[in-house]
């Protein structure tokens, strides 16, 4: 019974420190600590997530994808193998895929004219997004429908008096 | 004493401004033609609500105060303040009923920037907006630009004196042509010609750039629209940091410098008197203060040395510089990097440049250079009266289409406005600095505001207060109409109330 509660005792201890460590190694920046504190981030390898909104811009042997988390979106400088595992980017009709980003952050970066960036080192996909179905909204559309009662009425009147 | 106004001066107002509600309504037909043909069906019917209701109103406006009367100079005015503040709650619904702003408040806050060609935003996920709604967004800056009543003028007014006294309202008091509607018209055709040489060429930066074409074209049309109506939004959160590229920052430069010129100055030179150009006092007048401000700046940013190369100087320090100056607002940092990133002098470099402005007869707001140049010029005369003999006779001339001889009065009606722009600047940093805010930040954003320009220190954001975000607003209308029509306002509702 002693021996169990120990290996009991031991095994939570295990568990609670690898959580721990999974949670400190994945932890990720957000867009505005990166902004806020960008001086002290500078250089420094990063980690940041978030999902891929609008387009995927190759340029020659690189892309540049933009990475919204929420709050703002940060420009990611990555070569155009790693965008290969991107399928979807946010627009009005889509979601776009949730990827997590290694790289190096820059404040100012040299290479591209002074932007705040991050040149991946690693891009990894944690959701698929897809399709975001567009469903009616009904009452928006009675709504319309009233009015436009409401102005062929209006319209009829003022004929009506004009002649 | 003050005379009440009558009931046929309120029916004349009520007449135009339906015939405005009207021209305003009918714009909302090209989101809902975008929405449909992309198959956005519920932001095609936020804006078939916000149409129906325009239509509505103008009809009821021009079936109950229909009047043959001709417009008088206070009416006109009244009129044109009257339309920008029904065009921002109109232009509001379809905004707000996108879901993307998270009160009608923040709706009709953007609303006004769009109109009044500022471009701050409150806007909410604004990357998962539809075509339709981005497309309003930068279409009201459009028409903004061009002026809102200028819109009725040119498509809607046949033939009316009082068209005239509603132009100058909207803080254009330069006719293009002898005629006032013509000089709408031109103004329309230079802007449609820019627009489709404007988007064309940033169509091919972003498609070669790496973007789909469609959107490339998309985002294109939006940024020459706001670039060109010195606006500022942009279809993507990020504004123009999202295109990561030097040549669309080019074209950006061009545009908005070129929107930032009078369209009397673009008259001249499409009728190929270049020389213009050269010579004018306003374009003298911008040169001379884009190369102060951007020194101050520059000076300012290489203390601190956040900028250590040409590139990054340009591409950051005279991007900004040069978005204030025309008032445009596009930014390519986030906006709390103007605080943490740039020194005071670097902000100081910048607000100068944003009160300023770009010319008279423009789409941009603040002080405008011709004021600009002729205080400097009317500060030379006086020294030389003081430095040349008594009996000498002193003459200053500047150069602006034609030779002229510079007046008192026009000297007096240049540093009213200056001096009405530096209080409503002032006054907005006061509120801000009420809240909480440090001086530079406040100064900064309401400068921004009020000069209708659109960079943002961070201050501008959903949890701002509203009465901020109201002093915004009437910021950015008095600014946007140079306060004579606001002040006609103030007097038409003192008279209502006090008048005998």
């Amino acid at each position: 019974m002693k021996i169990k509660l120990v290996i009991g005792y031991w095994l939570l201890v295990i568990g609670l420190f690898f959580f721990w460590v999974s949670i400190g190694c994945t932890q990720s920046v957000s867009s505005t600590d990166l902004i806020n504190n960008a001086k002290e981030y500078d250089g420094k390898i990063v980690v940041y997530a978030g999902e891929v909104i609008g387009d995927i811009m190759a340029r020659g042997e690189n892309a540049w994808i933009n990475v919204n988390d929420n709050k703002s979106a940060i420009g990611i400088w990555t070569s155009k193998d790693l965008t290969k595992t991107i399928s979807n980017t946010g627009s009005y009709k889509s979601k776009g895929d949730r990827v997590e980003i290694t790289g190096v952050f820059h404040r100012t970066c040299p290479e591209h004219g002074g932007d705040l960036d991050i040149h991946a080192q690693e891009i990894r996909k944690i959701n698929s997004g897809g399709e975001i179905p567009e469903k009616l909204n009904l009452s928006k559309r009675n709504i319309a429908f009233i009015l436009l009662g409401v102005l062929c009425l209006t319209l009829i009147l003022k004929q009506l008096k004009i002649k | 004493m003050i005379i009440r106004p009558n009931i046929a001066d309120i029916k004349i107002i009520g007449y135009y401004l339906g015939k405005i509600i009207l021209g305003l309504g009918f714009t909302m037909l090209v989101p809902i033609a975008m929405g449909f043909a992309l198959g956005e069906i519920n932001p095609a019917i936020d804006f078939f609500i916000s149409i129906e209701l325009s239509l509505i109103l103008g009809s009821l406006l021009i079936k109950l105060c229909y009047t043959e009367k001709d417009l008088s100079w206070m009416e006109g005015m009244i009129v044109v303040s009257l339309s920008w503040l029904v065009a921002m709650v109109l232009g509001a619904i379809p905004l707000y009923l996108s879901g993307h702003w998270n009160s009608y408040l923040d709706a009709c806050f953007d609303a006004m920037s769009g109109f009044a060609t500022t471009g701050l935003a409150l806007v909410q996920d604004l990357d998962h907006i539809s075509f339709a709604h981005n497309l309003w967004r930068h279409l009201i800056m459009f028409i903004g630009g061009q002026g809102i009543v200028i819109v009725a003028l040119a498509f809607f007014v046949k033939g009316v004196s009082g068209a005239f006294k509603m132009y100058v309202g909207e803080a254009r008091d330069e006719r293009v042509l002898p005629n006032v509607i013509h000089t709408a018209r031109f103004i329309w055709l230079v802007s449609v010609v820019y627009l489709i040489l404007g988007t064309t060429a940033l169509g091919i930066v972003g498609t070669l750039n790496g973007m789909k074409p469609f959107n490339a074209f998309f985002h294109g049309a939006c940024i020459f629209m706001a670039a060109f109506d010195t606006g500022g939004f942009a279809p993507q959160s990020q504004n123009i940091l999202y295109y990561h590229s030097l040549p669309f920052e080019v074209v950006t430069i061009t545009i908005m410098i070129l929107g930032a010129i009078n369209f009397k100055l673009h008259y001249h030179i499409w009728m190929g008197n270049r020389r213009e150009m050269l010579k004018n006092i306003e374009t003298v007048t911008l040169f001379i203060t884009i190369m102060i401000t951007f020194f101050i700046t520059a000076f300012g940013l290489t203390q601190i040395g956040t900028y250590p190369k040409a590139m990054m100087m340009f591409r950051k320090g005279f991007y900004q510089l040069i978005s204030g100056h025309t008032g445009t607002g596009y930014m390519t940092i986030y906006a709390r990097q103007f605080i943490n990133d740039w020194n005071h002098l670097a902000l100081v470099g910048v607000i100068c440049a944003m009160a300023l402005g770009g010319a008279v007869c423009s789409t941009t707001g603040a002080i405008k250079m011709l004021r600009v140049g002729i205080i400097f010029k009317a500060l030379l005369e006086d020294i030389k009266r003081i430095i040349l003999p008594e009996r000498a006779i002193v003459v200053q001339k500047f150069h602006h289409i034609k030779e002229m001889f510079l007046e008192d009065k026009q000297a007096r009606s240049a540093l009213i406005i200056t001096l009405a722009y530096l209080v409503l600047y002032g006054l907005g940093a006061i509120m801000g600095m009420l809240f909480g805010y440090p001086f530079l930040d406040s100064l900064f954003e309401s400068t921004s505001a009020a000069a209708n320009v659109g960079l943002s220190c961070g201050i501008t954001t959903v949890t701002m207060p509203a009465a901020l975000k109201l002093t915004y607003i009437f910021q950015m209308w008095a600014g946007r109409l140079e306060f004579m029509s606001v002040f006609t306002l103030i007097g038409f509702f003192v008279a209502v109330f006090k008048g005998k």
